[in-house]
C-alpha cells in the first residue's frame, strides 16, 4: 500500500484540467503503454505568450495522474520561458511529497512539459525549441528496457541531487527491469559527481596541510559521495570512526559487515577512493 | 482502526477461521510446554502436534501422517524440497520448472543456477497453459527434480501435476509441486498419485495463521533437512514446534476438507457471477488464464487502457480489496512475470486485477463490487489517452 498524502489523493480523485484540446498550440506525449505510464499534454497560448489553457490525459497509477494534474495547475498563466524552467521538484512541491519509488511520475510531467514547449517552438520555427528537442534525442540510450538516455539521467540527477543508480531507477525507471544498465548508470553518476564536486582536479598534496578536523570532514565527504552509495547499492554501508595519523578507521555495516570480501572492499574501494581524491598516503583499517 | 473490508484478496492471505482461532487459544495460554520435554505436560502437546499432522495428512489424502513435515511457511517448504533434492541426488545437475512459478521457487532455482545447476523454465501459452511437448524434451536423465506448481496464484490456472509427475518419474527425476494455492480448493488423493514426491503448502492461505506451513514428503523419498539443529520433526526440521499455529493449521485442514464441496459450488458461483457480470457490463475487458482448468476461487481480469494501481486505489476507497498484476502496485517497474510469460499485451497486463474468493465472501459483496466497478472504469478511462484514441 502506498501512503499517498491528502494532496496527492485530491489530485488523483479530482484531477484538474483533464481532457483533449482540439485547437492546442502545442501537444506532446511522453511515456508509452509498455512502460506502464504515459502523459499527453496540450497547451494553449494567449497573445501575450502566456499559457492560457492546458489539458492532460494520463495512463498510469495514482501518482502519475496526480503529478499530471499538479503540473497543469502549476503552468497555467506562465510564459513559455517560465514554464521551461519548471522541474519535477516543482511538481513534487505542489503535491507535498511523493514516495521515492514514484518520483518518476513527477519526472514524466517535467518531460511532457519540455516536449510540449519544444513542439510549440518547432511549430513556430523558433530557436530554443530545437535545442530542447535535440537535447533529449542526442543522448545515448542507456536503459534499453525503458528507453532512457544518458542526457535524461544527467538532467534528473542534477535537478534532484541524485547519487545512486537505485535513485535514478526511482526517478526515471532506468535500470528497473532487467537491471543490466545499473553499473553504467552508476558510472554516469560518478562522472557527474566528480564534475560538480570538482574534486578530481584538486591537488592531492594539499590534504596533508589540513588540520585533523578538516581532514576528517574531507574524508567524510568522500565517503558520503563516492563510497557509501556504492556499498548501499549492494545492501551495505560504511561509517567513519576515526583518523589516526594517516590511518582511516571505518566500520562496515549491513551486508558488508559479514561479507567475506570485506578486506578487499576496504582496500580496492575505500582506500582506493581516499587515495584518489585526498592523498596517496592514507591507509584504511576496520575499527 | 482497521476498517472492515470486502475482501477479494484470498490468494494473498485469508482470514483466520474463528474455529481455528478457538483451537489455538489454549496453546497461547495454559498449554505452553515444549512438546519435546520428557514430562507429561510436554507429552500432551506433542500429542496435539501429532493430531494436527494426522488432520493435514487426511486433507492431502496422504498414506500416513509421518509424510507431513511442519515448516514456517510455504516458501520454506519450497526451499527445503529443492535443496534436499540437490543434496540427496548430487549427480544430477538439471532442474525443470516453469516461467509462471511463485518467486519462492523461481528465486531458489535461479540461485541454484548460480551454483552450477542447469535450469529450464517451461514456457506457457496465451492462456497460461504449459507447452507439454517442451516439457517432454526438457525432462532428461540428468534432471534432478521437476518442480511445477499445482495452481497458479495469479491466474488460478491448475496444472496437470499427475501427468507431469509421471513424466519426471519415467527418467528417475523427483517431482515437487507448490500446492500453496490449490490446498482447500481442489481434492487431494496423494496416496493414489505416486509420482508426487514432495508438495508444499502454507497455513495462511487456508484460514490458518501466517507463519506456519508444511511439506509433504512421500514415504521412501530421501530427505536432507534445510533447517539444522535439534531433533524435532524426526530430525527433518529443527526448531521448537510452533505448537499453536500447527494446531491451528490442523483445525484449518479439517475445515478445508469439509469445505471443498462449498469451494467448488457456492464460492465458484460467486466468482463466476462477478466474472460474467464484468464481461457483460464493462467494455474492453478480458479474462487472463485458462477457464477450463482453473481454481474455483480466482479470476484475473484485465481492464484495458487503464492501469491497475489506479483501479485498486479507487476500489480501496469503497473498502474493496483486490490485487493487481500491475507494475506500480509493488514498486517494481515491470508488470507481473506471470502475465508477461503468457504474452498478455501491455494494453491489458497493466490493468489486470485479481479477485480471489473464500468461503467468507457473500453474494452481497459481489453485488456491491459490481455496483462500483463500471463507475471506476469510466472515471479512469476518461483520463486515459489510449481510451480516447481507441474511440476515434
Amino acid at each position: 500500500m502506498w501512503n499517498y498524502n491528502e494532496k496527492v489523493m485530491d489530485h488523483f480523485l479530482n484531477p484538474r484540467n483533464v481532457g483533449e484540446m482540439a485547437d492546442a498550440d502545442a501537444v506532446a506525449e511522453v511515456g508509452n503503454m509498455s512502460c506502464g505510464d504515459a502523459l499527453k499534454l496540450y497547451l494553449k497560448l494567449d497573445e501575450a505568450g502566456k499559457i492560457s489553457d492546458v489539458k492532460f490525459q494520463t495512463f498510469g497509477c495514482a501518482s502519475a495522474i496526480a503529478s499530471s494534474s499538479a503540473l497543469t495547475e502549476l503552468v497555467k498563466g506562465m510564459t513559455l520561458e517560465e514554464a521551461s524552467k519548471v522541474t519535477n521538484r516543482d511538481i513534487v512541491a505542489i503535491l507535498g511529497d511523493l514516495p521515492e519509488e514514484k518520483m518518476h511520475c513527477s519526472v514524466m510531467g517535467m518531460e511532457a512539459l519540455q516536449a510540449a514547449i519544444a513542439d510549440y517552438r518547432k511549430k513556430k520555427g523558433l530557436p530554443g525549441g530545437e535545442e530542447l528537442k535535440n537535447e533529449d534525442h542526442e543522448g545515448r540510450i542507456v536503459c534499453k528496457c525503458f528507453g532512457v538516455t544518458d542526457v535524461q539521467i544527467r538532467n534528473v540527477a542534477r535537478i534532484n541531487h541524485l547519487k545512486t543508480a537505485a535513485q535514478i531507477t526511482e526517478y526515471t525507471k532506468a535500470g528497473g527491469a532487467c537491471g543490466h544498465c545499473l553499473d553504467k548508470i552508476q558510472e554516469i553518476l560518478d562522472d557527474l559527481n566528480r564534475e560538480t564536486a570538482g574534486e578530481g582536479d584538486r591537488p592531492k598534496d594539499e590534504f596533508s596541510a589540513l588540520t585533523p578536523v578538516r581532514k576528517i570532514l574531507r574524508i567524510q565527504d568522500v565517503i558520503d559521495k563516492e563510497i557509501r552509495p556504492r556499498l548501499e547499492h549492494d545492501g551495505g554501508s560504511i561509517e567513519l570512526i576515526d583518523l589516526d595519523g594517516s590511518t582511516v578507521k571505518v566500520r562496515l555495516k549491513g551486508v558488508c559487515a559479514t561479507c567475506p570480501n570485506a578486506t578487499l572492499t576496504l582496500r580496492k574501494l575505500v582506500q582506493a577512493k581516499l587515495n584518489e581524491y585526498l592523498s596517496p598516503d592514507l591507509t584504511v583499517e576496520e575499527a | 482502526m482497521i476498517r472492515k473490508a470486502v475482501y477479494f484478496d484470498n490468494n494473498a492471505t485469508t482470514r483466520v477461521a474463528p474455529e481455528v482461532r478457538d483451537a489455538m487459544l489454549p496453546f497461547l495460554d495454559e498449554f505452553y510446554a515444549n512438546p519435546s520435554s520428557i514430562h507429561r505436560f510436554g507429552g500432551q502437546l506433542a500429542a496435539c502436534v501429532e493430531e494436527a499432522r494426522a488432520k493435514m495428512a487426511a486433507l492431502l489424502g496422504a498414506e500416513q501422517p509421518s509424510e507431513i513435515l511442519f515448516t514456517s511457511c510455504g516458501t520454506e517448504s519450497d526451499s527445503s524440497a529443492l535443496l534436499s533434492a540437490a543434496s540427496t541426488c548430487p549427480k544430477r545437475r538439471k532442474i525443470v520448472t516453469t516461467t509462471v512459478e511463485h518467486p519462492a521457487i523461481l528465486n531458489r532455482v535461479r540461485d541454484l543456477a548460480r551454483h552450477g545447476y542447469r535450469v529450464t523454465e517451461i514456457p506457457v501459452d496465451g492462456k497460461g497453459r504449459l507447452d507439454m511437448d517442451f516439457v517432454r524434451t526438457a525432462i532428461d536423465d540428468d534432471t534432478l527434480i521437476v518442480s511445477i506448481m499445482w495452481a497458479n496464484n495469479e491466474t488460478g490456472n491448475v496444472y496437470p501435476v499427475e501427468e507431469l509427475s509421471e513424466m519426471a518419474h519415467s527418467v528417475g527425476a523427483l517431482f515437487h509441486t507448490d500446492a500453496v494455492q490449490a490446498v482447500g480448493k481442489v481434492p487431494f488423493r496423494l496416496s493414489s498419485m505416486p509420482g508426487i514426491d514432495m508438495l508444499s503448502l502454507s497455513g495462511h492461505k487456508v484460514h490458518a495463521p501466517k507463519g506456519v506451513g508444511a511439506l509433504y514428503i512421500r514415504r521412501g523419498v530421501r530427505f536432507h533437512p534445510f533447517v539444522l539443529g535439534g531433533h524435532q520433526e524426526s530430525g527433518r526440521r529443527a526448531g521448537t514446534e510452533n505448537v499453536a499455529s500447527i494446531v491451528g493449521m490442523g483445525k484449518a485442514a479439517e475445515l478445508a476438507l469439509a469445505g471443498i464441496e462449498e469451494e467448488n459450488t457456492r464460492v465458484r458461483a460467486l466468482r463466476d457471477k462477478l466474472e460474467k457480470a464484468v464481461l457483460e457490463t464493462i467494455p474492453c475487458v478480458r479474462v487472463n488464464g485458462d477457464p477450463e482448468h482453473r481454481l474455483p476461487n480466482t479470476t484475473n481480469i484485465s481492464f484495458e487502457y487503464i492501469e491497475g494501481e489506479s483501479i485498486l486505489m479507487l476500489l480501496d476507497l469503497d473498502n474493496i480489496c483486490a490485487s493487481s498484476g500491475s507494475a506500480c502496485t509493488t514498486g517494481s517497474l515491470e508488470p507481473s512475470h506471470v502475465l508477461r510469460a503468457m504474452g498478455v499485451p501491455y494494453t491489458a497486463a497493466h490493468g489486470a486485477i485479481r479477485f480471489s474468493f473464500s468461503r467468507y465472501n457473500t453474494e452481497e459483496e459481489v453485488d456491491f463490487t459490481l455496483s462500483k466497478l463500471p463507475g471506476i472504469m469510466e472515471k479512469l478511462r476518461a483520463i486515459s489517452p489510449y481510451w480516447s484514441r481507441r474511440n476515434k
